[in-house]
């Protein structure tokens, strides 16, 4: 239902900022984002950032993926 | 940050397993749309032994509006010279009269601006002091704070010519609706990975604690589905029902307060139709009073109908997870992307366009 | 000279004169177009190729060339895909009221340079004016005519175990175009793609018949064009994923805008099919030459399907990859 793409925030200005992939840069509303840095990683919706992507998390994330990987290894064993 | 997702090698040993898997019948429905279309278009179904079944829920919003509101916008802007503002999505969704739609009207010199956000339509207002611009509001609790913000900063800007057709709705009371009724037969879900972002992990717990349904958020790499598919069979083998997170990045426990917020203090839970599934109490978002000046129901004196209008097409069964798209009597036949009877077909993201486009071999 | 175009431009009179002589003949100086005929007397050819084309495009100033480059890679391309040396080029235009000389100029300066690239004479052309309101700027029509070389070209040709060429990052001109247009980005690299296919062509060429069927594919995008190739035959395409070459940012605009690459549209790539045996030869001679140094074999002929063009995905599973129905739109779901 709702398609949304991280992006880097490399600019803000006030509630909006300016976040790019990849070379592609546009701008963002971030009204929704407390305590938002340069830097930063958001999900960005319809114009909007919903959501911070927490770098941390992101690398448990790949661990979980990893962890999945290896118990259907075993599992198929 | 290095982000590696996409990395396909790493899970080849769960589709491996997904693949072999043979124990259990399991009826999966995932409830939102982009990861419908993800799932097509990674080809996930072409892996899937005939024992998991992953069907396509009500989470595609273009798909849910029911047909009598498509009619009510497009005689707004047959008889109103209005400017009106929508996402593509909406663009090619026929009415129930001679498959008009906002395409067909734009052709005939309707004024119809695509836009990516709420905020371009509000600039579109700016821009246009002469005309009365409307903005179609779609979507689920992801892309309403978007809406909700926009119709602040009107006011705040105290921009008069500017107003919202809300057809903005909550994910929770169309699952409750789906759950309670006799023919539902779905046994697990995939839940909405970014209506999670704003809902939190507790917006969905509900399928698991009330409904003893296995239930994972996931995000919408093909990895991100493949896990979440194998939590889900772990929970069937293990014979236990909660809510998982595969989606740490992104979701977190209490969701994004802001917009949950900035979504109350705009709109109101109120009665609305959706296409297949008919009246759900308290589903849709209406605008509140306090900003009753944005919005287009109220500002053009539109009556809401709310009988749901019957076509031969089969969305509705559909979205229950009844019916396979294929299954749909007009699927391929009289209904197909060029030319669609329903929004399941229109919409990119919706089942039938997504059986359609990124058929199984 | 005024600086924008006003209907007298297109009265056939002194002003339409003016337009000609101190813009247009300039700038394709020769011969041919100097006599000033109502026709071209051209030299003549065993089998010659003709092609036309009409361009309408908004904006007509777009990242990576503008509608006039475009006019003459268009005509061009189609002509060098049939197998044939582009030679001549008529050029029409149909200007809007109120369109800047300005422009106009840069616009026949892009034109003259494609088609000298090319060694392509603009022999005959027309222009017509329409009233302001009636018109988006600039159209343009250009018309070919090349001297056949490789006469063998078409889908009948194909067979089981062939492979699939693509000669560069496909999706770019689409997407350039679509953000400019709609100004989606504030900043972006995403040029289109837009360039005659004369170096690629002339390569592919000296294979003669090993090489199948080639097309540059653009409206459709790479999707749409290997349809067409199977479609109502035995044989089918396997595509892999993960081979076709897409450009990082071009990747990104897509997943932002909701798009598919796959469908967007190129004017500066050649897709064909050729035999396994030469397959590896006509690659690394593709690669030599820098508009084909992301060349890459992408998938191949198989008659395990019929008529279709099947996508082995990332994770190892498959789907069909359908012609592209309807125009692609930017979505938020």
């Amino acid at each position: 239902m709702c398609l949304a793409v991280p992006l880097r925030i490399v600019e803000i200005n006030g509630n909006e900022a300016l976040a790019e992939l990849d070379g592609v840069k546009m701008k963002v509303r971030i009204d929704l984002i407390k305590d938002l840095k340069v830097g930063d990683y958001v999900y960005v919706h319809a114009g909007f950032a919903i959501n911070k992507l927490d770098e941390k998390l992101a690398k448990e994330n790949i661990e979980l993926i990893k962890e999945v990987a290896n118990a259907a290894k075993v599992q198929r064993l | 940050m290095q982000l590696k997702f996409k990395d396909y090698k790493a899970i080849l040993d769960i589709v491996e397993f997904i693949k072999n898997y043979n124990k259990k019948n399991i009826k999966i429905m995932e409830i939102c749309g982009t990861h419908t279309m993800s799932i097509a278009k990674s080809g996930i179904r072409s892996i899937l032994p005939n024992n998991i079944k992953l069907i396509s829920g009500p989470g595609c919003p273009v798909c849910v509006t029911a047909i009598t509101r498509i009619d009510e916008i497009l005689s707004l802007v047959q008889n109103k010279d209005i400017i009106i503002t929508t996402f593509g999505d909406m663009l090619k969704v026929p009415g129930s009269v001679d498959r008009m739609s906002l395409s067909t009207l734009k052709s005939m010199g309707a004024k119809v601006e695509i836009v990516y956000s709420a905020m371009d339509a509000l600039t579109i207002a700016e821009k246009n002091p002469d005309y009365e611009v409307v903005f179609l509001g779609i979507g689920f609790e992801t892309t309403a704070p978007g809406t909700a913000i926009a119709i602040k900063e009107a006011k705040a800007k105290n921009i008069k010519n500017f107003s919202v057709f809300s057809l903005h709705k909550f994910v929770e009371p169309a699952l409750r609706a789906l759950l309670n009724s006799d023919d539902f037969d779905v046994d697990a879900f995939i839940c909405p990975g970014h209506v999670s972002a704003i809902l939190g992990i507790k917006g969905f717990e509900f399928l698991a604690k009330e409904y003893k349904k296995p239930s994972v958020i996931t995000g919408f790499e093909p990895e991100d589905i493949i896990v979440a598919i194998y939590k889900i069979i772990m929970q069937f083998e293990k014979n236990f029902a909660i809510i998982e997170n595969e989606y740490l990045r992104v979701v977190t426990y209490e969701g994004n307060k802001i917009a949950q917020d900035v979504m109350n203090e705009v709109f109101e839970p109120v009665d609305d139709i959706w296409r297949g599934i008919g009246l759900i109490p308290q589903s849709g978002m209406g605008i509140r009073d306090c900003y009753s000046e944005y919005d287009t129901v109220k500002k053009f004196n539109i009556k809401l109908d709310y009988q749901e209008k019957t076509t031969a097409c089969k969305c509705g069964e559909v979205i229950k997870g009844m019916m396979e798209p294929n299954e749909c009597p007009l699927f391929a036949k009289i209904c197909s992307p060029e030319n669609p009877v329903g929004p399941c077909m229109v919409s990119s993201e919706g089942a039938c366009a997504a059986y359609y486009k990124y058929l199984r071999v | 000279m005024n600086d924008i175009i006003t209907l007298d431009f297109g009265s056939g009179g002194k002003k339409t004169s003016q337009l000609i002589e101190e813009i247009i003949l300039p700038a394709f100086n020769n011969d041919i177009l100097n006599s000033l005929m109502d026709g071209a007397i051209l030299n003549g050819h065993k089998k010659i190729v003709f092609s036309t084309d009409s361009f309408v495009i908004s904006p007509y100033f777009f990242p990576g060339g503008d509608i006039g480059k475009l006019a003459v890679c268009g005509t061009i391309n189609d002509i060098l895909m049939c197998g044939a040396i582009p030679k001549y080029l008529s050029l029409s235009f149909i200007l809007e009221e109120g369109f800047k000389i300005e422009d106009l100029k840069v616009i026949v300066n892009s034109i003259k340079e494609t088609a000298e690239v090319c060694n392509v004479k603009i022999v005959t052309g027309d222009t017509k004016v329409v009233e302001k309101g009636k018109g988006d700027g600039i159209y343009i029509n250009t018309s070919g005519i090349g001297f056949l070389e490789v006469e063998s070209y078409g889908k009948d040709k194909i067979e089981d175990g062939d492979v699939v060429i693509v000669t560069g990052p496909v999706g770019d001109h689409g997407i350039a175009v679509m953000s400019a247009r709609n100004n989606f980005f504030v900043d972006s690299s995403i040029k289109s793609d837009c360039m005659p296919l004369i170096n690629l062509a002339n390569i592919i060429f000296k294979y003669g018949d090993k090489v199948k069927i080639m097309r540059d594919p653009t409206r459709g995008g790479l999707a749409t064009t290997l349809n067409e190739f199977v479609e109502r035959t035995q044989l089918s395409i396997e595509l892999f994923e993960d081979k076709i070459p897409i450009r990082r940012e071009v990747l990104a605009a897509c997943e932002v805008l909701g798009i598919d690459p796959l469908y967007s549209a190129n004017e500066g790539k050649i897709v064909l099919i050729a035999a396994k045996s030469i397959a590896e030869d006509l690659l690394s001679d593709i690669k030599s030459l820098p508009e084909g140094e992301q060349a890459a074999i992408i998938g191949n002929v198989t008659s395990s399907y019929q008529g279709v063009v099947v996508l082995k995905t990332g994770i190892g599973g498959s789907r069909i990859l359908n012609k592209l129905t309807g125009a692609q739109l930017p979505r938020i779901c």
